[in-house]
């Protein structure tokens, strides 16, 4: 029995390594705190100033940054530049047609990025700094965790630009068997093999600050967390008041189960 | 107690109390795989009230679906906790059904006299399949539309021309849209009432031919000089008290779930599901809901023949009809787990391993090593049933003893 489990389970090894493999870039951690109020404030503020041109959130009312210590008239003053009332929902007016036209796809509603991308705040906090100078794309950027977006960058002014410094990794069999600074090299390595079967690949080793905008690296990388921090409050609001009612729920549970558990083996005394 | 003799002259209060409660004897050793019967029931129970309520709120059409279950969440007093309780409700019913399932194949409670008690569970299990399925497309997410989408062109795969017109007629459409959405709804709203109505005929056959036990003994077969099994114990209060103390636990690990992880990593609800249907735009990658990927890895792990993707489809069917006919599979001379001899014990461990790494291999992209082990485990998983009337009968067993043990 044992060696059969043994045996079973190093039939599936290889398995599980294969799941492991691939995947995008590495996230970085952006490590939010949802009970930071003054964060999700200052990223609703970032949101409607820089990402509400675009994106709704149009599952979201106004009225909800109340519970994140906002009076109405803040949210009014502050969050609303259209006509819309406080308990409206977070709508834009570009139209989705337009905005393919202009972007190759719609924008998409922001409401549950942070539940929709793997990694969620992570995924956010990293995208947001991965914007770089790549003249060949329509709006003149590109992003490490997200090739060939169509988004521009939008809070480049705050960050700067970017600009690439590459590798040249050589593929073997699906795997990086090599990798070089420089192409020449890449491309020596590759010959030096004798060619076949091989695969070289241009990745973005890191990304370079080469035109500093208004902020400082530290300043900016809060901005990019305050989104973060806004984006995954907005995808699930009640996301803490669910865990403290879990805390008591459960809390309650115990204390029935041993006293139904005391109540069952009163009367099981009989039973025997 | 004159009120209940008015009662009981118009209607059998206490005789059906007594019969299916307080004078309804069930052997007295019942272990930890005899609380996930009762559990079913409180999960249909819970399922079917947070289900109304969810009703109550929500918009069943294409346009509407996922504001309206965007609006429970956010703008419903506790519509949050209604969902995320139905959600985590629909994994949870699954999981101590494939439990209680697993304990009559154990125990061998699909044994004469109890094969019809086993095909009504088998049964209830298609509808529950059913019902799970047609409710997955109600949040009309990505996963919830292309899921639909994939399972429902299963159905176009039948050959003789049926296909093609059947999987229109369950649409209502040439695609998934808002025609299939709301029978879907419909549909959904329907079943859990016809699977409370199973439920009930699963139990009055119960109570007809007894509950069997971790030993396979019929209890009914030694009764003391007043007719009642020495072995049983009448179900209330024994069993009654009992149950709470194990839906007291249930409930921890399901809370545990429903207000700290009600996504379950990915697993109850998953992330595609979070942005709306797009006709489109494909995922990436489909995949069902857990409980059905054992099925689903079956599916694919069969190679279209013909041109045709219907040998899968057969294979994924038969996967789940063969369950009717476990109770003439097996020939072994004795029902339990405990009585039997090592053959039958290597089978099982081969199935349940089977059927976990089928449910796995269901939730990843294919690769052609992964074909290769669905389809190993496929055959392994149709060996376990289709050779049972060979391996049961030549395995050695134990003798069963007069009465129940502990």
């Amino acid at each position: 029995m044992k060696k059969l489990i043994a045996v079973i389970t190093l039939a599936l090894m290889p398995l599980t390594g294969m799941a492991s493999g691939g995947g995008g870039a590495p996230l970085e951690m952006a490590n939010i705190d949802l009970n930071n109020h003054a964060a999700i404030q200052r990223g609703a503020k970032l949101f409607v100033n820089y990402c509400m041109g675009c994106h709704s959130a149009k599952y979201v009312r106004y009225k909800l940054f109340t519970k994140v210590g906002l009076t109405e008239d803040d949210i009014k003053d502050n969050l609303i530049f259209t006509d819309s009332k406080v308990g409206d929902l977070m709508k834009i007016a570009m139209p989705e047609a337009e905005a393919s036209s202009w972007f190759g796809a719609p924008a998409p509603d922001l409401t549950l990025t942070a539940r929709i991308r793997h990694g969620g705040a992570d995924w956010i906090y990293t995208y947001l700094k991965g914007f770089y100078a790549d003249p060949s794309r329509p709006m003149g950027v590109n992003n490490t965790l997200f090739p060939n977006v169509g988004m521009p960058h939008v809070l480049w002014e705050m960050q700067g630009v970017q600009e690439p410094v590459y590798k040249y990794e050589v593929h073997h069999d699906g795997h990086v068997v090599a990798s070089f600074d420089t192409e020449a090299a890449a491309d020596a390595y590759v010959k030096e093999q004798g060619g076949e079967g091989f695969r070289m690949e241009r990745v973005v080793a890191s990304l370079d600050l080469v035109q500093p905008g208004s902020m400082t690296p530290a300043e900016y990388d809060q901005v990019a967390r305050d989104l973060a921090t806004f984006l995954t409050y907005i995808a699930e609001p009640m996301k803490l008041e669910r865990q403290r009612m879990g805390v008591w729920v459960i809390l309650f549970l115990v204390v029935f189960t041993v006293l139904a558990y005391l109540m069952k083996k009163e009367w099981w005394k009989d039973v025997h | 107690m004159s009120f209940m003799n008015w009662i009981d002259e118009r209607f059998p209060a206490t005789k059906v109390w007594n019969e299916h409660l307080a004078q309804y004897y069930a052997p007295k050793n019942f272990n930890f795989w005899y609380f996930f019967g009762s559990l079913a029931m409180l999960v249909l129970v819970l399922q079917i009230v947070t289900g109304v309520w969810l009703a109550m709120m929500y918009k069943p059409s294409a346009e509407d679906a996922f504001a309206s279950i965007e609006y429970i969440m956010r703008d419903v007093d506790y519509g949050w906790l209604l969902r995320y309780l139905h959600s985590t409700g629909a994994s949870a019913f699954f999981l101590v059904v494939y439990l209680h399932m697993f304990r009559g194949l154990i125990y061998g409670s699909h044994r004469r006299p109890r094969e019809l008690l086993w095909i009504i569970g088998v049964i209830i299990y298609v509808a529950m399949m059913a019902t799970a399925f047609m409710g997955y497309l109600l949040p009309w997410g990505q996963m919830s539309y292309w899921g639909a989408q994939v399972i429902v062109n299963l159905f176009a795969a039948f050959p003789f021309g049926i296909g093609e017109p059947l999987s229109i007629w369950i649409r209502g459409d040439y695609v998934i849209s808002d025609a299939t959405l709301n029978r879907f709804f419909a549909l959904h709203f329907l079943l859990p009432f016809v699977l409370a109505a199973l439920v009930f005929i699963h139990i009055v056959a119960l109570h007809k031919v007894g509950s069997n036990n971790p030993d396979g003994i019929e209890i009914k077969q030694n009764k003391d000089e007043n007719g009642i099994p020495r072995d049983g114990i009448p179900f209330h209060p024994y069993y009654s008290v009992k149950d709470v103390v194990g839906i007291g636990v249930f409930l921890i690990f399901f809370s545990a779930i429903v207000f700290f992880a009600p996504d379950f990593y990915g697993l109850f609800l998953e992330a595609p599901n979070f942005e709306p249907a797009n006709p489109l735009k494909t995922p990436e990658h489909i995949a069902p809901v857990w409980y059905f990927t054992p099925y689903y890895a079956m599916l694919r792990a069969i190679p279209p023949m013909l041109n045709s993707q219907f040998p899968g489809v057969v294979v994924m069917f038969a996967a789940i009809i063969v369950f009717f006919f476990l109770p003439w599979l097996d020939r072994s001379p004795v029902k339990s787990i405990r009585y039997k001899g090592p053959i039958f014990k290597v089978a099982v461990a081969i199935f349940v391993v089977s059927f976990v790494v089928l449910a796995w291999l269901g939730m990843q992209a294919s690769t052609p090593g992964r074909t290769i082990a669905a389809q190993i485990f496929t055959a392994l998983y149709f060996a376990f049933f289709l050779l049972m009337p060979f391996y049961s009968k030549m395995d050695k067993t134990k003798p069963v003893p007069e009465r129940v043990t502990k």
